[in-house]
Formats: structure tokens, sequence, C-alpha cells
């Protein structure tokens, strides 16, 4: 995506915001997406 | 537009895994031939039987070669027609042994129809004017209810069989 | 970003009406659902001799369109009201879209009533159902063109008053929603135009049944993702002012719109996943689009954790989950949305498996894909949808969520949560193990299988009970809202930037190019396949009235 050219600085905050806990959260997230896609598939396949 | 460090992780993470879905997909389908079912042959709703498969001698399960079956269909409101037995009373059950590879061909002369041998991989829409057609291994044993699971009127819910996988 | 704008009384008379028909939709809707988990236990009979299949088209039809069309269509007048404006002519243009939608919506109704359409809310050809029922149909659509043309005109005004200032974002989401209402629903109209209607009056003698479910479905999907939009809208830019924040990121949210707006269309053919006469490289790559649709809501869920997280740290919440814990856990402005944020993980996953391809036959038209949608859009979608009408219905009607309300809210919320966990959790598993939905009670050639399933129908049959009671406590609250809460002001949330936010790229609002992709998409998707349909077309079907009970 193109830069806004008319943006100086870097905003402040946006980097440097602690987001740890956002970051276990979706990877919980993204764990039970596997996990159940490949648990159907095994299901799949076992059929 | 600015992304915070760890939401590229979460990205990247997140469209490798639907990656890795697609590519474990993509391969079973297209180098191990197991599509949905799809075989774009039509046929006249109104004149099933000009299809060889449809015949009304033709229908129901039949032996082609050692554990190989072919099992033809024709579905209508309310009813799977697999052909008549010895005594002349309609199937409403067939018999095959485990591990044996069998042939699903369907049609239907009316509405649209659903056909799934419940708790099998067999899922198959069955629309007026097309063949539907699938090949399985039959795996596990057990009494299997096959079911209409597309609505097709008030009676719907009466429409089915039985396949039986014995050992 | 401007200041929002006052909603006048004239205005907001309009918007209400709108959320009438929804409440009302809701309670009838309801009592079908209720009525269908007790059929489909075997343990009672439903009175009247009712046919199960009218009451399931009621349902299908009554929620699934005129619920949430009213809702949103309400919805996102206000949020233009309160963002850009209305002007006298655009408030009658919006009185023109809420008769017509209203009018269509009680022409399919009675049509359904007297059974003389048990089609279920697909009407998949060539069943018939009396034309009054279709054009009934084609009414509710129409509308809901007035609206869209109306919201469009609003963003429009205001932009040339204000030029060279980025639009509101919310009045940006509520456009993006609409035009691909719109782009999608000229699939059924063309379908419901020049198929059905003139097949169900007789003029036309036969109907290409594969490709009326296409344009249905070429619908469909993006149906349910304009449902979900506006639980998006909430999400994004109203969630965050609710518990204290700003906005995560502007260009972000605006992004993940243009990228739903963009894939949520070439994508139909996942409900087609086992139909007969599709070419299966197209099924796949219609599957591969659907993926990327995926994307932006993986990007939505960070961007929500990400706002709860950075609020709660500033407030000076500590440690990894601090801010989790402090989140307004009583304000049932925030945890009715929240509970439907949670219920969206399972939905999502579930949705992705049922998207699968080949997998989907392991799934295909079993009860649980009426368990996938329970989660999406009977507790995602909704929840957020009564999670906004706790403060909309008081700010329009000069009332206030008094803190009986606010408690008899979190009491609901609790109540649809328990009811829809047990519904829809024996639904997903009663699909595993095969059961069909769709279906009446029906014992079947017997067996094991057969008995297993009826032992999860009884399972739904008490959380639709459940379910039933957190809808009658919804109504009330909703009847209290609107007539009877003392007299105040009730805020509308919006969400502001950071003060030192980034600026949003102007190409974010390049319209031409947004939605020249979509249709360059559309037409990758969709143009071979459509022509190999007509192509390899059977002879056509003859209208079936007799297997609905229609003589
Ligand atoms: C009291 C709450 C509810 C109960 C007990 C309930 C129950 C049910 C049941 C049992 C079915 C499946 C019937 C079958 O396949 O034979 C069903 C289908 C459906 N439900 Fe619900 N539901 C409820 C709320 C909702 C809500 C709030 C919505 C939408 C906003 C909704 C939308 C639908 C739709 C679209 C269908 C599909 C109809 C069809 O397949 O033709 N339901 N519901
Ligand atoms: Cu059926
Ligand atoms: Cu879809």
């Amino acid at each position: 995506m193109a830069k806004s050219t008319k943006q100086q600085l870097e905003p402040q905050h946006n980097p440097s915001i602690n987001l740890k806990g956002t970051l276990i959260a979706v990877m919980l997230l993204g764990v039970f997406i596997l996990a159940t896609w490949f648990g159907c598939y095994y299901l799949f396949l076992s059929r | 537009m600015h992304l915070h460090k760890f939401e590229k992780v979460w990205l990247i993470f997140g469209m490798g895994s639907l990656a890795l879905f697609l590519v474990i997909l993509g391969f079973a389908a297209f180098w191990k031939g197991t599509h949905p079912q799809s075989h774009i042959e039509t046929i006249d709703p109104e004149n099933v039987e000009a299809h060889d498969s449809f015949k009304p001698e033709n229908l129901g399960l039949r032996e082609v070669a050692d554990g190989k079956y072919i099992v033809n269909i024709v579905a209508s409101a309310f009813n799977y027609d697999f052909g008549m037995d010895a005594d002349g009373k309609p199937v409403k059950k067939i018999r095959v042994p485990k591990g044996s590879t069998v042939l699903f061909q369907i049609t239907s002369k009316d509405v649209v129809h659903g056909f799934q041998v419940a708790g099998t991989n067999v899922n198959m829409m069955v629309e007026p004017g097309h063949v539907s057609r699938l090949e399985t291994e039959m795996k596990n044993v057990g009494e299997f209810t096959v079911v209409c699971n597309e609505y097709c009127g008030i009676a719907h819910h009466q429409m089915f069989a039985t396949v039986e996988v014995y050992e | 970003m401007m200041n929002p704008l006052k909603i006048a009384k004239q205005d907001a008379r309009l918007y209400m009406s709108f959320m009438y028909v929804t409440f009302a939709s809701l309670l009838v809707g309801g009592l079908m659902g209720l009525l269908q988990t007790l059929a489909r236990s075997g343990k009672f009979t439903l009175p009247f001799n009712i046919n199960y299949y009218t009451i399931l088209t009621v349902h299908g039809v009554i929620l699934g369109l005129v619920l949430t069309t009213f809702f949103i269509i309400g919805f996102q007048f206000a949020l233009m009201g309160k963002t850009v404006g209305i002007s006298d002519k655009q408030r009658k243009a919006g009185w023109w879209a809420f008769w017509l939608m209203l009018v269509g919506t009680v022409m399919a109704a009675v049509t359904i009533l007297v059974g003389q359409a048990n089609v279920l809310y697909t009407f998949y050809a060539p069943l018939r159902a009396h034309p009054a029922f279709y054009i009934g149909l084609a009414l509710v659509i129409v509308g809901s063109w007035v609206a869209v043309f109306t919201n469009f005109r609003q963003l429009y005004v205001w932009k040339k008053a204000n030029k060279g200032q980025k639009s509101p974002l919310l009045a940006f989401m509520v456009v993006i929603n609409m035009a691909m209402w719109f782009i999608a629903s000229l699939g059924v109209a063309a379908s419901v135009l020049i198929q059905f209607i003139p097949w169900s009056l007789g003029y036309a003698e036969t109907i290409n049944v594969l490709l009326s479910r296409t344009l249905f479905w070429y619908f469909g999907h993006p149906l349910v993702y304009f449902w979900l939009l506006p639980a998006y809208m909430a999400w994004y830019a109203i969630i965050p002012k609710i518990i204290g924040g700003k906005l995560f990121s502007d260009s972000l949210a605006r992004m993940s719109f243009i990228l739903l707006l963009m894939f949520s269309i070439p994508v139909g053919f996942h409900h087609q996943l086992t139909e007969p006469g599709i070419d299966p490289t197209w099924k796949f790559i219609q599957v591969v689009l659907t993926f990327m649709v995926v994307i932006p809501t993986l990007m939505t869920a960070f961007s929500i954790f990400a706002t709860f997280e950075t609020t709660g740290r500033r407030l000076g919440h500590k440690g990894l989950f601090g801010w989790f814990k402090h989140l307004p856990w009583k304000d049932v402005r925030f945890l009715a949305p929240f509970i439907g944020m949670v219920a969206f993980i399972p939905g999502g996953a579930g949705g992705i498996v049922n998207a699968s391809h080949q997998m989907n036959s392991l799934i295909h038209n079993t009860i649980w894909v009426t368990g996938h949608f329970h989660l999406t859009v009977a507790t995602t979608v909704i929840l957020t949808y009564f999670g906004i009408a706790y403060w909309l219905v008081p700010h329009l009607t000069g009332r206030r969520l008094t803190p009986r309300l606010n408690k008899l809210g979190i009491i609901q919320s609790i109540i649809w949560t328990v009811g829809m966990t047990i519904m829809s959790t024996a639904m997903h598993i009663e699909g595993l193990l095969g059961g069909p939905r769709r279906s009446n009670f029906s014992t079947y050639a017997g067996g094991d299988q057969v008995q297993s399933w009826i032992g999860y129908q009884m399972a739904q049959a008490v959380g639709g009970t459940i379910l039933f009671i957190g809808i009658v406590l919804m109504v009330y609250i909703f009847i209290q809202l609107a007539f009877f809460a003392p007299r105040g002001v009730e805020e509308f949330p919006i969400a502001e930037e950071e003060v030192d936010a980034e600026p949003t790229p102007k190409l974010l609002e390049n319209w031409y190019l947004w939605i020249g992709i979509t249709i360059a998409l559309i037409l990758f998707a969709y143009t071979i396949p459509v022509f190999d349909i007509l192509k390899h077309s059977p002879p056509g079907s003859v209208p079936f009235d007799w297997p609905i009970g229609r003589y």
C-alpha cells in the first residue's frame, strides 16, 4: 500500500505500544483454527 | 499504512495456515482426484430411462468386477428407486463387503434432492437434468442411513434407504 | 474527524420504524424456531396441523432475510444521519424504502402462512411457490435499493460540502456494505425477475435450475457478509468508545472493509461444492477466493484485541492480561457484542471447514451447517445488533438505558449464550454423525445411527427453549426502551482517532478502483463457469407444485 506522502513522522504511540497480550490471544485463536481444521480433515480421511 | 510488528507476525501465521490448508486440499483434489463430484453430464429429466444407467432393469446394486460395484438410483419426490428385488418388491437396502469400491450414480426425475450415505463421504446434490456420480471405498463396517438432505417437499424427511457394509 | 450531528425527531422516527419491524420479526421468527426444535425432538407434534416446512420457511425468511435487512438498513440510516446528515428529500426516500420493504415482507409472509410457499428461504426451483411470494421478495430487494442509493447520495452530498476531507469512517463503512449488497443482490433480483416470476405465472414453461441456483448463491454468500459488516462497524468504531478507548487504526479498518467488499462476492460456489453441473476447477478457484475473505477477519481479530489491550494499558492496568480483566463486563453495550465476538471463533473456524472443497462433503446439508450459522448469524451478528439496540433505541426515543434494563440485558446475553451453546453444539455433533438439516422429525429406517441423532435433537429442544426465553426477554427490553424507560439522553458512542494517528492514505477512498477490482474479480470467477452452465444446460424444468402441498 502506498504511503501517504504527507506523513512526516512515524506516530509515536503505534510501534511502541505493548501488544504482547494481543499476540498471545490471536495465536491461541490460530491454534484453535488449526486444531479444528485438522480434526475435521482427519475425520474426512477416516470415512 | 502502518502495521504493528505483532500484527505482521499474526497475519503471516494466519495466511500461512490458510495456504497450508489450500495446498493440502489442492494436492488431494488435483493429484489424487478427490474433487467433490462434478461430471457436467446432462440428461433429460422427463426421460431418464433413455440413459443406460437409469433403465429400470439397471437400477440398484451390481457387482462389475471383484470388489467393484455400481449402484444406479433414480430419485423422485419422495423416493429413491433402487429397482426391484427377486420378489418384485422395491429395494430399500443394499449390502456391500467392507473394502469394496462403490460407484454411486443418481439423477432426479422431478425436483432437487440430496443423496447422503450418512457417516461416509458420499454426499451429493441431485438435480434434474444432471447426473451425480461419486466413487468411494467403503472403509468402515456398519449400517448407514441414506438420507435426502436437500429439501424436496413436505415429505422430504421420509425419503431414505440403507447401505450396509459387512465384514 | 467531524463532530457528529444531532438526530432530529422526524429522522429518529424513520430509524425507529425499521427497529419495530426488527423486533416484531424476532418474536415471530423465534417462536417458529422454538416450534422447530420441539417438533424435531419427536416428543411434540405441531398444533392445528401446521406443516413443519411452513414454519421453517417463516423462520428462515423472517429471521434470515427480514429481521437482518430491516435492522441493517435502520442502523445504517442512523449512522449516516449521525455522521454525514440526512436531508428532507433523503428522509422521504428512506420512507419509500421502508414501505416498499414492508409491503413486500407482508406479501411474502402471508403467502407462506397460507401454505402457498413451503419452499424455504432459498426457494430452490423447480419447486414452485405462489407468484406473490416471489413478487414480495422482489419488493423487499427493490426497497433496499432505494436505501442503497439514498446512502450513496448522503455521502456524496457531504463530500461535496467538505472537499478534501476524508469521509467519516462509519459512513465509509456503510457505503462499502451497501455497494456490496447492491452488486450482490443484482444476481438474485435477475433470477427472481427474469426466471422465477414469469415461470411461476406460467409465461415461461421451464426454468434453468442450475442457473437459478448459481444466481442465488452469487447473492447468498455476500448476503451473510451484509449481515456481518454492521457488526464489524460496531466492533471497529463503536465498542472502542464504550470501553473508554480510541480507534485502533482508521486505515486498517478501511482496508479490511475494502478487502471484504472485494472477496465476499466471487465465492458463491462454496455453497455448491457438491453439485453435479459445475467444473471442479472453478469450484476450487472460488474456494481459494473464499480463503482470501478470511484475511480481513484475521485483521479484525487482531484489531479488536489490540483495542482492548491499548485501552486497558492506558487506563493503568498492568500485567499480560490485566487489560482483559478490567473490561467493562457489567455494561451490556459491551458484553453482548463481546459474546458475539467469542462466538465467531468457533463460527469462523467451522466456516473454513465448510469451504474446504472436497471436505465439504463431510458436512454439506447436515445439521452442522445449521449449528454453524446459528453461531455466526444468530449469535455473533444478533448479539452485536442487540448490543447496538441497547443504546440506539433509547438514543432515538429520548430515553435512557437504566441500570435495571442494563442488568436485564446482561441476563439476556447469558441466557442466549447458554441456550445457543447447547443447541449449536448439539447441531454440530449431530451433523458430523450425518444428521440432515431442513428435516422434520423422522426415524428413517431406524437403527443405532438414527437413534444417536434423536438424542442430540432432544438437546436442541432444550437449547431452543432457553433461547426462546431469551427472545421474550429481549423483546420486553426493546419495548421498555422504546416506550417506557425514563426520559433522558443516551449517548451515541462513536470512537475517535488518536490525536497523533497516522493519516489515512487517500487511496483508500478511491471508489472507482475498489469497485473496479470487485467487478473484475466477479467477472473472473463467474464468466467462464456461467458460460459453461448455459452451454451445457439440460432441458429446463417444468414447475412442481404438489411436493410442497399446493394443488
Ligand atoms: C429461539 C431461537 C432460535 C431457535 C430455537 C432456532 C432454531 C432453528 C432450527 C432448529 C433450525 C433448523 C431447522 C431445520 O433445519 O429443520 C433453524 C434454521 C434456521 N434459523 Fe434458527 N433458530 C433460532 C434463532 C434464529 C435467529 C435469531 C436467526 C437469524 C437471525 C435464525 C436463522 C435461521 C435460518 C436462516 C435457518 C435456516 C432455515 C432453512 O434452512 O431453511 N434462527 N433455526
Ligand atoms: Cu428431500
Ligand atoms: Cu458462503
